[in-house]
């Protein structure tokens, strides 16, 4: 392996066990009370927060180090258990020792000649380079045959079977032996024994898999809290602690005064419960130990394991300064590139500045303006919080001492200043599935209290208005600016590596407004330009159509303004895709739907989601890659402002009423309504006289279910169309399902037509009652209405058996949704965990951080998707047509 | 039971014998030493599948792998035999 760039390597790791000589050695004290403070509340002495044992009081000294609070980093203490008990975490190691043992002489039960055998095997494996688990099957295989003897090869006494009483128990022939038993007969397993138990001799004895002695953690570990009250309130394992203390005490006095077996053994095993909730208070097959309140205690294991444990919550990922969080709100005058952060927040977040000969000056006089500066006409002006020293210490910046300060700064202190226009932030809203959740925009200091932003950056947020709240990360380094300024920055992300085209587009009403501006051409009065026109930066204004001696605008030359120059595209429409037989709706009037851009023109066509949408967006993809982000990005703030323009000035709404269909239409409905109910009515008098034919594959049920669904299925979509007929491009709903705004015609069609049939899991609904789904029905009853089919529209509404239905098919999709997230939450974790530290290096191979390859070329071609065009590293129609035009 | 060549079902890949004269040649084109390839165990019904017409394969031991790929056509992978997977 190439070890040449890793700069330590972990050769190994070993464990051992701590021995009671040990626990007692490094204890700095042995703690005897199961108290904690007195009264004045001055730690007890001997008890669980000696001072022996560190301090988290100011003032106080540590009895053993001398050190003060920050000082003393904590020593262990120790408590001497009246009796031994078993440790839970080594419970199994412990069985198989006990089986594989003798009773008598503590021998492994092997023969002489296999002991010897498997000591040359053992002794043979490389542990360096073989699989771990390999080696762990070899030793259990000789422990098995070990297990298998009863009579002992060395003394022939015969051991009976020792059985596991899960979790702490273990019982030979039906008694149960103690703890004490256990340790004496693991104390008689020979040294030289122990490397067949995977125990090496020279750092562990088995015996000290039973605990004779406790070490307790020092005060450090476990600190106790002051209430607002003056109540003291401890830590769980101090809880814990008091508990194995106290009965530890009643156990030796009841063991020493001689009281009866029994009162001794329920002692023994209380004190082993406590132990072992010490040390996970999950473990299978006892109860957790409880505080008073009825929570469960939080001790050893639970401290470290899952995702609230000390790794995933502590040591993989930590808690930031520099950073905040908001709710979030759309601001369209923004540039994609930019977000607006409430001034309170950028008073608090702070960027570092290292004062050098250019910078002293204009720092000298930011310093003077103290924490909280404003323009004359009350605007804000970024102040300074902090100053730091060259020897690293901090000088609260204040009103007071700001003129002081000013003058006392020098060349290489720093200076933590606040917020202001243009700085570099991270910003990044949960869950961050893809790169694209984590960009770099600059800032723009807005009152209010919530973060803005372009509304072209939800998509790759995958973010709402609805009280989303996202976070925000100030760039502490001049590296990492200049590596986010130049990767990381929006308008850098629009090409999403997920699919090789733009993930950043106008979404919503902002495809509305340029499919009204754009469709059929209409014509803007003077007026109605000039104010459209007045969201944008443009040279000129096209030239006007006159009527009747009034100046009139094309609205596609309009929109040819923010075309940036040499720009050609020709493409169709989404109001063209998705029509009957593939084929246009409107083939015979390529105007409205073929997109022909010319030089920067908008020569025909409708512009919409096909063309600036984000996962399509044609224009801006080309525009990316013909004239770079910068190009992009300010096209697409372009199209934010002129959309929201137009369309807050013409007006765009809808309603109940633009669903409204002629008598006629809904007469016809019912008429095909009709005809399929007729049609399942024949179908289930087939299937109930046997005269039904089965489908190929199928038993008559399936049959049956298939056809109905597909008879349902097909008059659903006969009713759209019907509606759909009678309401056109003029109508607003229409409008923003064909412009691929927002909804489909299917939404239309369940409107305006009919709901159809309901399902779950693909099939009808067939659940509820015995053989029925609602009581409203007889049993075994398979008509269409009966089994979920919803003959009304939504704009006629439901009825009572219809609605119900309709609330179990949509119950499916919530479910579906929380089922999904969940999983797909823990899918994106594994990959991530195993693809975390994988990297492209410049020969475009995939290697891991030492160099051995996982791909010999990135995704097996060496392509970046971002750059390529649909795989290919040039479209070279496209160039063509770009070049030459449609002569070729 | 009849002998099954795994290298002859449709959805393993074509598995082929570096020579020994050419691995030079072929880790230099990759720039990678052999320990930086990819692994292949020695027990891999592959490896046994070819062993029957290489004879005896010794970790150590180059194999190309071609398969298809939906982003470059076809692709060449090369693996070299270990004891056993680690």
């Amino acid at each position: 392996m190439n070890f040449n760039n890793v700069s330590k390597r972990i050769e190994k790791i070993k464990f051992a066990l701590l021995s009671p000589e040990e626990i007692r050695k490094m204890s700095q004290i042995r703690v005897i009370t199961p108290d904690t403070y007195d009264d004045d509340g001055y730690p007890i002495e001997r008890g669980l927060m000696d001072l022996h044992m560190g301090v988290i009081e100011p003032g106080l000294k540590c009895a053993t180090c001398g050190g003060k609070v920050d000082e003393c980093p904590g020593h262990f203490g120790h408590i001497e258990l009246a009796m031994p008990v078993v440790h839970i975490g080594f419970i199994k190691e412990i069985k198989s020792m006990l089986d594989s043992s003798c009773k008598e002489c503590g021998r492994i039960k092997l023969t002489d000649d296999e002991i010897n055998n498997y000591r040359v095997q053992i002794n043979a494996i490389d542990f360096s380079t073989m699989d771990p688990e390999i080696i762990d099957m070899t030793l259990k295989k000789i422990l098995e045959i070990a297990a298998q003897r009863s009579i002992c090869p060395h003394c022939n006494a015969e051991s009976p079977k020792v059985i596991l009483d899960k979790p702490t128990t273990f019982r030979e022939g039906g008694i149960k032996i103690t703890p004490k038993e256990i340790r004496e007969r693991l104390e008689r397993i020979p040294d030289d024994d122990l490397l067949f138990f995977g125990i090496d001799k020279a750092s562990a004895r088995p015996e000290w898999m039973i605990l004779t002695v406790l070490p307790v953690p020092p005060i450090d570990v476990r600190p106790s809290i002051t209430l607002e009250t003056g109540e003291r309130s401890e830590d769980d394992l101090t809880h814990k602690l008091v508990d194995i203390i106290r009965i530890s005490q009643r156990l030796r006095e009841s063991r020493d005064n001689g009281s009866p077996q029994l009162i001794i053994e329920d002692l023994w095993d209380l004190l082993q419960y406590h132990i072992t909730t010490y040390f996970d208070n999950q473990t299978a097959g006892i109860p957790p130990a409880r505080h008073r309140s009825g929570r469960a205690l939080k001790t050893l294991v639970q401290r470290l394991k899952g995702k609230e444990g000390r790794f995933r919550a502590n040591l993989s990922g930590k808690r930031v300064n520099f950073s905040s969080r908001s709710v979030i709100s759309p601001e369209p005058f923004l540039s994609m590139n930019e977000v607006g952060i409430p001034e309170i927040a950028a008073r608090e977040l702070t960027v570092p500045v290292l004062i050098n000969s250019f910078n002293i000056d204009k720092m000298r006089e930011w310093i003077k303006r103290g924490t909280d500066p404003r323009t004359e006409d009350g605007k804000y002006l970024a102040g300074v919080n902090y100053l730091i020293r060259p020897d690293g210490r901090r000088i609260k910046l204040t009103d007071q001492n700001a003129e002081i300060n000013s003058e006392r700064i020098d060349l290489g202190w720093t200076v933590e200043r606040q917020m202001t226009e243009g700085d570099i932030v991270l910003f990044n809203r949960q869950p961050s599935l893809h790169r694209m959740s984590m960009m770099a925009h600059s800032v723009r200091v807005l009152p209010g209290m919530t973060f803005r932003f372009n509304l072209s950056d939800c998509t790759p947020y995958n973010a709402d208005f609805d009280g989303d709240e996202m976070n925000l990360h100030v760039i502490q380094s001049e590296e990492s600016r200049a590596e986010a300024r130049i990767i990381m920055k929006v308008q850098e992300q629009i090409m999403s590596p997920r699919f090789g085209g733009p993930i950043i587009g106008a979404i919503h009403d902002h495809i509305t407004s340029l499919f009204l501006l754009t469709h059929n051409n209409p014509l803007l009065s003077e007026d109605d330009t000039i104010h459209t026109v007045s969201y944008i930066e443009f040279d000129k204004l096209p030239e006007p159509v006159i009527k009747d001696g009034k100046k009139y605008y094309h609205g596609r030359d309009i929109f040819s303004l923010i075309l940036p120059e040499g720009l050609n595209v020709k493409f169709k429409s989404h109001l063209c895709a998705g029509s009957k037989d593939g084929k246009c709706e409107y083939e015979n009037d390529p105007e409205d739907t073929y997109v022909v851009i010319t030089d920067g023109k908008l020569v025909h066509g409708t512009i919409d989601d096909e063309a600036v949408g984000p996962f399509s967006g044609v224009i801006v993809d080309k525009i990316f890659r013909k004239m770079g982000p910068q190009a992009a990005s300010k096209f697409i703030d372009n199209v934010t402002r002129l959309a929201v323009g137009y369309l807050s000035h013409r007006g765009f709404s809808t309603g109940i009423k633009d669903y409204d269909i002629p008598k006629e239409a809904i007469s016809r409905i019912r008429e095909i309504s009709n005809e399929t109910l007729d049609k399942i009515e024949k179908l289930v008098a087939a299937f109930r006289s046997g005269q039904l034919q089965p489908l190929p594959g199928r038993s008559i049920e399936d049959t049956l279910e298939v056809e109905i669904l597909s008879a349902t299925g097909g008059v659903r979509d006969e009713s759209g169309k019907i509606a759909s007929q009678y309401l056109g491009l003029n109508d607003p709903s229409v409008i923003m399902a064909r412009s691929g705004a927002r909804a489909k015609m299917l939404n239309i069609a369940e409107v305006a037509g009919m709901v159809g049939q309901q399902s779950v899991r693909g099939g009808r609904l067939n659940r509820g009652y015995a053989n029925r789904t609602l009581p409203h029905f007889k049993e075994n009853d398979l008509g269409a209405y009966a089994r979920g089919f919803i003959k009304s529209s939504y704009r006629a509404g439901l009825n009572p058996t219809e609605y119900f239905f309709h609330s179990i098919g949509g119950r499916e999709g919530l479910v579906d949704i929380a089922v999904r997230t969940s999983r797909s939450g823990y899918m994106q974790r594994r990959l991530i965990n195993a693809f975390e530290d994988l990297k492209v290096n410049d020969k475009r191979r995939v290697e891991d951080t030492i160099g051995s390859v996982v791909q010999f070329k990135y995704g097996e071609d060496g392509v970046d998707p971002t750059r390529s065009d649909e795989g290919q590293t040039v479209d070279v129609d496209y160039v063509a047509y770009d070049e030459f035009g449609d002569e070729q | 039971m009849s002998k099954f060549n795994v290298l002859e079902h449709e959805i393993v890949p074509e598995h082929h014998l570096v020579p020994v004269e050419e691995e030079e040649s072929v880790l230099s084109r990759l720039n990678v030493t052999k320990d930086d390839l990819p692994k292949i165990g020695i027990n891999d019904p592959t490896i046994k599948a070819l062993e029957e017409i290489h004879g005896k394969l010794d970790p150590g031991r180059i194999i190309k792998i071609i398969r298809k790929s939906p982003t470059a056509g076809y692709y060449e992978y090369y693996r070299v035999i270990v004891k056993s997977v680690i």
